[in-house]
């Protein structure tokens, strides 16, 4: 008789995987990256090949002649931070500062604390903001939109809405003479508007997260947190004062809130671990994203607030724990 | 309305093969061996010795505590040696082993298949009778079945909740046994309610299997008391805490029994065996089991003797499959991966389950991602992959800290987690070590 294996149940698996996991977030990104290629043609092209392949030769090499250790490439791990990496900035951005803000991302953000699995902080934002910092010229030059675009470097630039609202109030302008010089809030939804390569569309980006949570890669909590806190917090100060602070909807479909609440808060490894944790997570970035925005330097805030959420996240995991069963003893007559 | 149970859960895949499989009576084997540690407990005391004559049903060890249970011969014969063998635990324990000669049983028993509902017996006679029968819980966790009954002074039973849930993948006994004895669990079910002395009864039964909530359903009309709660499919409904909150919303404290909130749960083939006990005389010496596998020919539900070799099942089914990796007793997700066909099938042998080779290996572990679907799926609210963690760096306090006595060891989490990473194995490991300490602060 052949041998039997023998080890402990359960013995079946859902044949789920860290890999079907990464891809799938990256077919989720691919409207994303459809209607960034519609709007921003070579650039996006280059800036995403570019991300996206260093990001993954920066792996690699480090495995091999640093870590020395087994090669996880394969894992889609690497390949979607250079996606996100590529999203999170401008679609003329050169070359050189893309490899340097790969190695970063991939270097410093992820590899330094022990590969996937153990970077505490967002990689793909770790080079996002190192870049913002270092280059803080190019970092803010923005392409214009424009169908079948074939210019890199030479794309003619334009401010994104947020930079221009924030130029405008600062030279005492009200919001709604400034709104009037805005893309309409239909074409913010479809993408038609300056800013990052794939942060543009929120319709896009809103099909991947329908994506993603109909397999069930992401839940909904942190998603939906960071949008209602942001809705809600825009919302009050506008209904404070309409002419000092643009509504909840201009807030939401510029910028990188959809990309952020949608793919970059909810990376696995740097957000929390229980629904309740999630929730509180999603309302911090929602928060510290509007103080940024309203009331910071900066016109755009999320990248930050994420960061800074993720450094809050074990602290999080400590202290907030999932509902216990029996925890609650239910006391409905049967 | 469909309940269920209201943190966590998963859905493997059913493949239930052997549905519909009418129960089949297995030939009385030439020699069974049967283990005196079949149930949770004190092992039974042997009171047959080498050499000497036995009928079927007759008592060959007996039960040695409180929480402990009696032993009857499954067939008529000789003791031919009380001796150490392999079971299905992997190790070897005494067993009593018969050779059987033709098939007598003992006079006492009604063989009749009349059904007879009338219940003379008191709720103590009851109790007594079950106890003597050697009842243990047969959904697997072989828990005594008269301790179950024996409400402790200062609480009261105020609903039976009856296991017709089911929810291992691949295992059918308990269904086929609805469908083909539903009035004599019926009956069952009203001794157990006269033994708990409650007015009321609820079968849970997964929505997966419409005949049987439709045939029960019929029946329970002619008996008072009893009804029937059709659930949705969700793993680990079968857990004791986890069905209670989907039948009548209460959860059991931390560390407590059914019975802090009221209730007493039996499994469907447990009641059955109460029936023939208390109706028919006939003690716990056989048992409805499924032997089935995606490469098995012939995917059955067998009615087989204590004691029997689980190969003469595997036979039955058409032979152990050329491809096969893994043979489990029970179902996937809570099973014991057996070391050899030769073991014999006990009272808590629900199933045997035959698994190819190529999805009996674990697949590679993978560096934890917190997804944090392990917590998603966690039935009991925790956090498995802290529990592993702690358990890995033998952090015992925070581990007990964490609750990691609360965990039913369902497998949901091994089962979820994309990284392959073996949960509970580690979790396991950290129960044995915490649960240690924690007994060693008692005394």
């Amino acid at each position: 008789m052949n041998r039997l294996i023998v080890s402990p149940s359960p013995h079946v698996h859902s044949g789920d995987s860290v890999k079907k996991n990464m891809y799938g977030v990256i077919i989720a990104l691919l409207p994303a990256l459809a209607a960034s290629l519609y709007y921003f043609g070579l650039g996006a092209v280059v800036v995403t090949l570019t991300a996206v392949v260093s990001c993954v030769f920066f792996e690699w090499a480090i495995q091999k002649f640093l870590l020395k250790n087994e090669s996880t490439i394969l894992d889609g791990s690497a390949a979607l931070t250079g996606l996100l990496l590529a999203f999170n900035i401008p679609s003329n951005l050169p070359i050189w500062i893309i490899i340097i803000g790969s190695l970063v991302a991939i270097g410093i953000g992820k590899m330094s604390f022990g590969g996937l699995g153990n970077n505490p902080f967002n990689p793909a934002l770790v080079g996002r903001v190192f870049m913002l910092i270092s280059f803080p010229v190019q970092m803010t030059l923005w392409p214009k939109p424009q169908t079948i675009q074939l210019e890199y470097l030479d794309a003619t630039t334009g401010a994104t809405p947020l930079s221009i609202m924030k130029e405008g109030l600062a030279n005492g302008e009200s919001v709604s003479a400034i709104m009037d010089k805005l893309p309409s809030y239909t074409e913010l939804f479809f993408g038609n508007s300056g800013g990052s390569a794939g942060e543009i569309a929120a319709a896009a980006l809103l099909m991947g997260l329908a994506y993603m949570l109909i397999r069930k890669i992401i839940t909904w909590h942190i998603p939906a947190s960071i949008i209602v806190t942001i809705a809600a917090f825009t919302g009050l100060l506008h209904l404070s004062s309409p002419d000092q602070y643009a509504g909840p909807l201009f807030h939401l479909l510029t910028g990188g809130v959809m990309l952020g609440a949608i793919f970059m808060a909810t990376d696995y490894v740097s957000s929390p671990m229980s629904k309740k944790g999630m929730i509180i997570y999603g309302v911090g970035i929602g928060i510290i994203t509007v103080v940024i925005r309203v009331f910071g330097a900066y016109p755009e805030g999320i990248s930050f607030a994420i960061l800074i959420m993720n450094g809050f996240v074990p602290l999080i995991d400590k202290y907030v724990k999932p509902k216990r069963f029996g925890e609650l003893v239910k006391t409905a007559k049967a | 309305m469909l309940k269920t149970f209201s943190l966590g859960g998963v859905h493997p895949a059913e493949n239930k093969f052997s549905a519909g499989q009418k129960i089949a009576v297995l030939p009385v084997p030439e020699q069974v061996s049967v283990p005196i540690a079949q149930h949770i407990g004190a092992p039974s005391e042997p009171i047959v010795k080498k050499g000497d004559e036995v009928k079927v049903g007759q008592l060959i060890a007996k039960s040695s505590g409180f929480v402990s249970a009696n032993i009857h011969s499954p067939v008529s014969g000789k003791v031919f040696k009380i001796d150490d063998i392999l079971d299905a635990s992997g190790y070897k324990r005494k067993a009593i082993i018969i050779k059987t000669e033709g098939d007598e049983w003992d006079a006492s028993i009604d063989r009749s298949e009349d059904l007879k509902t009338e219940i003379t017996a008191s709720p103590e006679e009851i109790i007594k009778k079950i106890g003597d029968a050697g009842i243990v819980g047969l959904g697997g966790a072989t828990f005594p079945a008269h301790v179950k009954l024996s409400v402790p002074p200062g609480k009261t039973c105020e609903v039976l909740i009856l296991n017709g849930v089911e929810c291992e993948p691949y295992l059918t006994a308990d269904h086929q046994l609805m469908i083909e004895k539903g009035d004599e669990i019926m009956v069952g079910t009203q001794i157990l309610m006269k033994a708990l002395k409650v007015d009321r009864a609820i079968i849970g039964i997964e929505n997966n299997k419409p005949d049987a909530i439709k045939q029960m359903s019929e029946l329970a009309k002619n008996y008072a008391g009893i009804s029937i709660q059709p659930l949705k499919v969700q793993y680990p409904q079968g857990g004791e805490k986890q069905l209670i909150d989907a039948c009548i919303g209460r959860q059991i404290p931390s560390g407590k029994l059914p019975i802090e909130v009221g209730a007493v749960v039996q499994n469907i083939g447990t009641t059955l065996a109460v029936y023939e006990a208390v109706q028919k005389n006939k003690p716990l010496f056989e048992r409805v089991v499924t032997v089935t596998g995606k490469s098995v020919t012939k995917p059955s539900n067998f009615m087989a003797r204590i004691g029997t070799p689980m190969n003469q099942l595997i036979e039955a089914a058409g032979g152990l499959p050329q491809d096969t990796g893994k043979v489990i007793g029970g179902g996937p997700m809570m099973g014991k991966a057996l070391v050899s066909t030769e073991v014999p099938i006990t009272k808590g042998s629900s199933g045997i389950l035959i698994m190819p080779k190529e999805i009996a290996k674990r697949a590679k572990m993978e560096a934890c991602i917190r997804c944090s679907k392990c917590v998603s799926v966690c039935p009991m609210g925790l956090s498995p992959y802290l529990l592993m963690t702690v358990s890995d760096k033998a952090v015992w306090d925070r581990a007990e800290e964490e609750k990691i006595m609360d965990c039913i060891e369902c497998g949901s989490c091994s089962f979820t987690c994309p990284a392959n990473r073996p949960l509970l194995d580690y979790i396991r490991l950290g129960k044995g070590k915490v649960g240690q300490i924690m007994r060693s602060r008692t005394k």
